[in-house]
């Protein structure tokens, strides 16, 4: 665990890209093959599944620490951090435990069919002998929330670099559905089996944000434009008679959309199709609110499915007939894609996301404004001679999304964040006003868009103007007015407001109005009347 | 003792009605007792100031040269209407004190702001026996524990060793009244030249004319050569931290020395390479024990996790309450900033 913690507080240590990778390096080059494994499984975001909840691990680590719940409880707000809250408490290690990463990724995997008093005695005593660091390292595997300030890019660099591979097919080999536990190391990166390797999707090709409109991608005909969904972007793979299906969040979710097995016997061909999955009920696309009813459930109700079905909107074609041609041309690529679906004898599973004609930007221009009525978020602007590459990269796929819509809410509530954000109060939920009660209405909660100088304004503010505390929660004297832009709104019985807002955020602070100056109540319900669904 | 109050609490600062004088008074009065020399504890504007000694030059360089400013020696006793007035070593920075007051035989201590472990650069805190304490509560969480100081340098050392082998200088952030001393006191100088932002550089030649003792340094300046800055450790405040100042010290380290770096988030934050958990504040121990060794029943806590820890001294008997004062109180990070934008106009 030493040498694994360790790594952690020197990646911790640096936000130099370079010198992170040197350090993955030297870690590749070090560790035994076991910990390696667990190691790459914990940064391309394999957990594994929490042994214990936390408000047990609250309690033990307030009973080592000698503390009452409160004070532990007032701590972890300032902390932010359930693990290192735990870290920072308890009291000095007794002894030195010496096992790598492997031993305790068992060690967690043993825990869960122990009784509660057995837990607690082997977590009590793994804490004894770790240091601050492994302590807090251990307690992020524990409660499944470990994550590091690493991208996935640069992960698979580095292995390419210590394995000597093409990081390409280091990518494609990472991303797939394998185990630490039952993987081997050299069968990772050893030669292609193809039996277990059917399942792996290709790394997702992402677009860049256009942010001044498209006349500056040169001539319109060299680019195809499509409509950007509000779905969930979704590999589908059809290889040698089985179906996958993998969401960009690289999580295979084939079981959760059990509607779209029957693909399998209506694909003409190997194939793998790159699209967007969404709920699609009587031919129109519902809202992102909709497929949310689905995204975490395991088992899906016959209610669900009758309610809420699902199907592939496909854009792109990746693997045709089990070769890849993803260095073809786009324009190409949908051509084969239009025949495969054409071919396909499921209309109501899979179907072809349009191209949108025009011949001029302006054009374009009008059919972006029309987005919001077919559920889009926009446009996407691929060129017509690009490949399908890897990752975001910037040129030849931009996303060109519609103007979000916007309300001038009074902040009323405000929390402390986390992580960096830390005994900071980032956290901030806003309010409109309800005429007829002369009263603020809270309607959005916000975490992000301002700028850090920004936020250290609010939060002195906050901290001078709380009315009442609610546990983590102030109440702040009804002042500030910030404008809060969000994507998409939809009526809510669950919302005091009526109304529930997708993807809210903070646009600006106006510094230039006034609480009484703030959107109402009426302008939501207008808003929802026009574009609710 | 009468039914009032020796000390109270009111719209410019903490008030002895018997002695009518202010202890660090946060708007003009007419005098002034001060603790200590730092920007939100010294203010501007009062008629009358009494402090340590070592915090004369500091005080001038800060307040104006021609403040009306007497000063005292630790323990020497003065007498206002009755009230004897004494200052003890806080331990916090160098002419740093606890005030004490006596008035028929009832003792008051407002402590300022204190640590308990010992530094180079200032006397160390002295427990006073009193009735009432005012403590500071900067870093009253059982979160912050500090390490022993001798790991700390021992790691800013091999840091600033590290960077000068590979050709890096290593530019070292902390205040520039206290922190900044603490650290030129601490590192090993035979490392290599050790050069110091205008800011630091003043403060420190203020110190040394009310009689701290410093290793040798060099003041960090337009003229200075970059062949004799490179591998070398520059001393800043923290509000020189991604400046275009920055850039003559190129290729550097960064790192900041303070408590808060104990945790991750606020290391996050500043997005420095390096943070080194080093504070003059007490961290959770020194205030449970500083309170304790004097004895107090009654214990007023300001500035800090003012909530929290007077409720875990009332678990432990204490009749605690806090007060509100504008020191930092949960401000502690603004007041950081405060601490720079006052070192920032002495550029």
């Amino acid at each position: 665990m030493r040498q694994f913690a360790h790594l952690f507080a020197q990646l911790d240590q640096t936000n130099k890209t370079n010198e992170k990778l040197f350090i993955l390096k030297e870690y590749l080059a070090a560790a035994p093959p076991k910990d390696i494994l667990w190691a790459l499984a914990l940064f391309t975001g394999k957990r594994p599944r929490r042994p214990v909840n936390s408000t047990l691990l609250r309690h033990w680590a307030a009973e080592a620490a000698n503390l009452p719940l409160w004070l532990f409880e007032e701590s972890y707000h300032v902390v932010g951090d359930l693990s290192e809250t735990i870290a920072l408490l308890l009291p000095p290690p007794q002894h030195q435990h010496d096992q790598p990463l492997a031993y305790w990724m068992d060690f967690l995997r043993n825990l869960h069919p122990l009784e509660e008093a057995d837990k607690k005695a082997a977590i009590l005593e793994a804490w004894d002998g770790m240091d601050k660091v492994e302590r807090f390292v251990f307690n992020k595997l524990m409660s499944g929330s470990f994550r590091i300030g690493i991208s996935q890019n640069l992960m698979v660099r580095a292995v390419a670099e210590v394995q000597e591979m093409d990081p390409a097919v280091a990518a494609h080999r990472l991303m797939g559905n394998w185990d630490p536990l039952t993987t081997d190391y050299d069968a990772l990166f050893g030669e292609e089996d193809a039996g277990d390797r059917l399942s792996r999707p290709y790394p997702f090709y992402l677009a860049h944000a256009l942010e001044t409109g498209p006349h500056s991608l040169g001539d319109p005909h060299e680019w195809q434009a499509e409509w950007k969904w509000d779905g969930i972007r979704s590999q589908l793979i059809y290889r040698q008679g089985e179906l996958y299906i993998w969401s960009r969040g690289e999580e295979l979710v084939t079981d959760k959309y059990p509607e779209l097995l029957s693909l399998q016997e209506h694909l003409p061909y190997d194939c793998v199709i790159d699209g967007e999955l969404l709920p699609v009920k009587e031919g129109t696309v519902m809202p992102f609110a909709a497929l949310q009813t689905r995204i975490g459930r395991k088992i899906v109700s016959r209610k669900q499915l009758s309610e809420t079905p699902v199907r592939i909107y496909a854009y792109d074609l990746l693997e045709l007939k089990g070769e890849d041609i993803r260095q073809w041309p786009l324009e190409q690529r949908r051509q084969a894609l239009e025949q495969l679906v054409q071919q396909t004898t499921a209309p109501t599973l899979l179907e072809l996301s349009a191209v949108v004609d025009f011949n001029a930007w302006e054009e374009l221009q009008e059919a972006r404004n029309s987005s919001r009525s077919l559920m889009a978020e926009g446009l996407m602007l691929k060129k017509k001679d690009s490949a399908y590459g890897v990752g975001r990269k910037r040129g030849d796929w931009w996303k060109w999304k519609i103007d979000p819509l916007t309300i001038d809410g009074v902040l009323v509530y405000a929390q402390k964040g986390s992580g960096r954000r830390a005994d900071l109060y980032t956290d901030y939920t806003f309010a409109v006003w309800d005429e007829e009660e002369k009263q603020l209405v809270p309607f959005a909660k916000a975490y992000s868009g301002l700028s850090d100088a920004e936020i250290r304004r609010v939060d002195n503010f906050v901290k001078r103007n709380t009315r009442e505390r609610f546990g983590p929660v102030r109440t702040v004297s009804p002042e500030l007015v910030f404008e809060i832009a969000f994507e998409g709104i939809q009526k809510s019985s669950r919302h005091k407001s009526g109304v529930a807002i997708r993807f809210p955020r903070i646009l600006r602070w106006r510094l230039d109005k006034k609480a009484q100056d703030a959107n109402t109540l009426r302008d939501l319900q207008d808003m929802l009347n026009i574009y609710g669904s | 003792m009468s039914n009032k109050n020796l000390l109270e609490i009111n719209d410019c600062g903490i008030y002895c009605p018997q002695a009518d004088v202010y202890i660090d008074p946060w708007k003009p009065v007419a005098r002034a007792l001060i603790t200590h020399a730092h920007g939100d504890h010294a203010r501007m504007g009062n008629k009358f100031y009494l402090a340590h000694r070592q915090s004369e030059q500091v005080l001038r360089l800060r307040l104006g040269q021609d403040i009306n400013l007497q000063t005292v020696a630790y323990g020497e006793n003065i007498n206002i209407n009755g009230v004897h007035i004494s200052f003890h070593p806080a331990g916090h920075i160098t002419g740093s004190a606890q005030i004490r007051l006596e008035y028929e035989g009832e003792v008051w201590v407002t402590s300022g702001d204190y640590k308990t472990e010992t530094d180079k650069t200032c006397t160390p805190f002295e427990p006073v026996p009193c009735h009432t304490f005012i403590t500071e509560s900067t870093f009253g969480l059982p979160i912050y524990n500090w390490r022993p100081q001798q790991e700390i340098f021992q790691e800013i050392n091999e840091w600033w060793q590290q960077n000068r082998e590979q050709g890096l200088t290593s530019l070292l952030c902390g205040y520039s009244l206290g922190k900044a001393q603490r650290l030129l006191a601490n590192v090993d100088e035979r490392i290599g030249p050790i050069l110091l932002h205008g800011a630091v550089y003043n403060v420190c030649e203020a110190l040394k004319k009310d009689g701290l003792q410093l290793p040798p340094y060099e003041r960090l300046s337009r003229e200075t050569e970059k062949s004799s800055i490179s591998g070398s450790l520059v001393i800043a405040p923290p509000s020189a931290l991604n400046t275009p100042w920055m850039n003559k010290l190129k290729p550097l380290r960064t790192a900041i020395a303070s408590g808060w770096m104990n945790l991750r988030g606020a290391k996050r934050r500043r997005a420095v390479d390096r943070g080194f958990v080093l504070s003059d504040h007490a961290d959770w121990q020194g205030l449970n024990t500083a309170i304790k060794q004097t004895g107090a029943e009654r214990v007023l806590v300001t500035h800090g996790y003012t909530a929290g820890f007077s409720r875990w001294l009332q678990t432990l008997g204490y009749d605690a309450r806090e007060v509100h004062t504008l020191y930092s109180g949960e401000l502690g990070e603004i007041n950081e900033e405060a601490e720079e934008i006052s070192s920032e106009t002495e550029l």
